[in-house]
C-alpha cells in the first residue's frame, strides 16, 4: 500500500467516489441554471433573487458550493502528485490550494446566505 | 530502407542521439522489424537490444516503433510503416531508464509486478490431487494470464511515467485482477486492502493507451475497472 500524507482520505476509493458523486451534483446544478435561464427569457433582477432566497435553493447551492470544493481538491491533489516531484513545491502547492478553497467556501455561504 | 536507431552508450556519449542506417531488405519483402534490426546490427555490431523468442512469446523485445510500443519480433514492417515501407524510427521503451540503446532498466516495472504477489496464495489444506476449478471458473482467468511482461503498455500509460515507484501500472493490475479472479487463491481480502491507496489503482486515468498497444490484444483497462469494483463492493 502506498500512504500520503496529504491525501485526507488516505483510500483511492473514497477519492474517487467522491469525485464521481460531486461531478453528479455539480453536473446536476448546472443543468438546472441553464434551464432556468433558458426558460425565462425576460430575467429581472427580482426573479433571479427571489430563485436563490428560497431554502431549497440555498440547499442546492451549497451542495454545489461544497461538492465544487471537495471535487477541486481531489482533483488539484492529483494533478500535484503526478507532475510536482519536489516535496516542499508540491506542499506548497497543495496549501495554496486548500487555501483558495476554503476561502471560496465561506465566502460562498456568506453570499447565499446574504440573499 | 532508412532506419533511424535511438543510440546511447553511457560510457562513451554524453547525450543520446538518433543514427540513421540505410538497409537493404533482402527481396524486398515485407519481414519484422526484429529482423530489420539484425541487419543494422550487421552493420553495426555494437547496437544493444534484447531478443530471444523471436515469435512475440518471451516479451524481451518491446520497444517504440514509429511512435508506437510494441514487440519488434511481430511487427512487420509494413505496418509499422503503415504500408509505405519508407522509414522505421526505433526507440527503447519510453520512460524508464535507458541502460544503453534500446535496453531499457525495467528494475520499476519489475518491482510493481512482484508488489502485486503474483502467484497463488491459498491457506487451505492441500489436496491429494490439484485444487480443481469449475470451467466456468478457469474461463474468467482468459484474457489475463497470457501477459507476456513486455512491458509495452505500462511504459505507454503516462499515470506509470508520472509515478513508476506507485502506481502498479496496466502490466502489474492486469496480473493483480489475474489472481483476484482465480477461484483457488484466497487471499482475496488482503490483496484488494493493498491496493486500495490513491495510487496503486487509482492513477489509472482510463486513457486506454495500454489496450492500443498490447501486443497480445489484452485489455488491462476492463481488469483495472473490474478491481475497481470489487474495492467498492469489499468497502461499502
Ligand atoms: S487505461 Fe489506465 S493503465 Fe491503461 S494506459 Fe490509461 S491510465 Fe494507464
Ligand atoms: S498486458 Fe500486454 S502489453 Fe502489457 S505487459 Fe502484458 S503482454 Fe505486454
Ligand atoms: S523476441 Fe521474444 S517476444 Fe520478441
Amino acid at each position: 500500500m502506498v500512504t500520503s500524507v496529504t491525501n485526507l482520505g488516505r483510500s483511492g476509493l473514497y477519492d474517487w467516489v467522491v469525485q464521481r458523486l460531486t461531478a453528479v451534483v455539480l453536473a446536476l446544478y448546472t443543468l438546472f441554471l441553464v434551464g432556468f435561464l433558458a426558460s425565462s427569457s425576460d430575467l429581472q433582477f427580482a426573479q433571479w433573487q427571489g430563485l436563490f432566497a428560497q431554502t431549497w435553493m440555498k440547499v442546492f447551492s451549497l451542495a454545489a458550493l461544497i461538492s465544487i470544493c471537495a471535487h477541486a481538491w481531489v482533483g488539484m491533489w492529483t494533478i500535484s502528485t503526478d507532475y510536482l516531484k519536489n516535496a516542499g513545491v508540491r506542499i506548497v502547492f497543495q496549501l495554496v490550494c486548500a487555501g483558495f478553497l476554503f476561502v471560496y467556501l465561506v465566502w460562498g455561504i456568506d453570499i447565499l446566505w446574504s440573499v | 530502407m532508412l532506419v533511424s536507431v535511438y543510440r546511447y552508450n553511457p560510457e562513451k556519449d554524453s547525450a543520446p542521439y538518433m543514427q540513421d542506417f540505410e538497409v537493404t531488405i533482402p527481396g524486398g519483402r515485407d519481414v519484422m522489424v526484429l529482423d530489420v534490426l539484425a541487419l543494422v546490427k550487421e552493420q553495426d555490431t555494437g547496437l544493444a537490444y534484447r531478443r530471444s523468442c523471436r515469435e512475440g512469446v518471451c516479451g524481451s523485445d518491446g520497444m517504440n516503433i514509429n511512435g508506437k510500443n510494441g514487440l519488434a519480433c511481430i511487427t512487420p514492417i509494413s505496418e509499422a510503416t503503415k504500408g509505405k515501407m519508407d522509414k522505421l524510427v526505433l526507440r527503447p521503451l519510453p520512460g524508464l531508464p535507458v541502460i544503453r540503446d534500446l535496453v531499457i532498466d525495467m528494475s520499476l516495472f519489475y518491482k510493481q509486478y512482484e508488489r502485486i504477489k503474483p502467484y497463488l496464495q491459498n491457506n487451505t489444506p492441500a489436496p491429494a490431487i490439484e485444487r480443481l476449478q469449475t470451467p466456468a471458473e478457469r474461463e474468467k482467468l482468459d484474457g489475463l494470464y497470457e501477459c507476456i511482461l513486455c512491458a509495452c503498455c505500462s511504459t505507454a500509460c503516462p499515470s506509470f511515467w508520472w509515478n513508476p515507484d506507485k502506481f502498479v501500472g496496466p502490466s502489474g493490475l492486469l496480473q493483480a485482477y489475474r489472481f483476484l479472479a482465480d477461484s483457488r487463491d484466497t487471499s482475496t481480502a488482503e490483496r484488494l486492502t493493498d491496493l486500495s491507496d490513491p495510487f496503486s489503482v487509482f492513477r489509472c486515468r482510463g486513457i486506454m493507451n495500454c489496450v492500443n498497444v498490447c501486443p497480445k490484444g489484452l485489455n488491462p483497462t476492463r481488469a483495472i475497472g473490474h478491481i475497481r469494483n470489487m474495492l467498492l463492493n469489499q468497502q461499502i
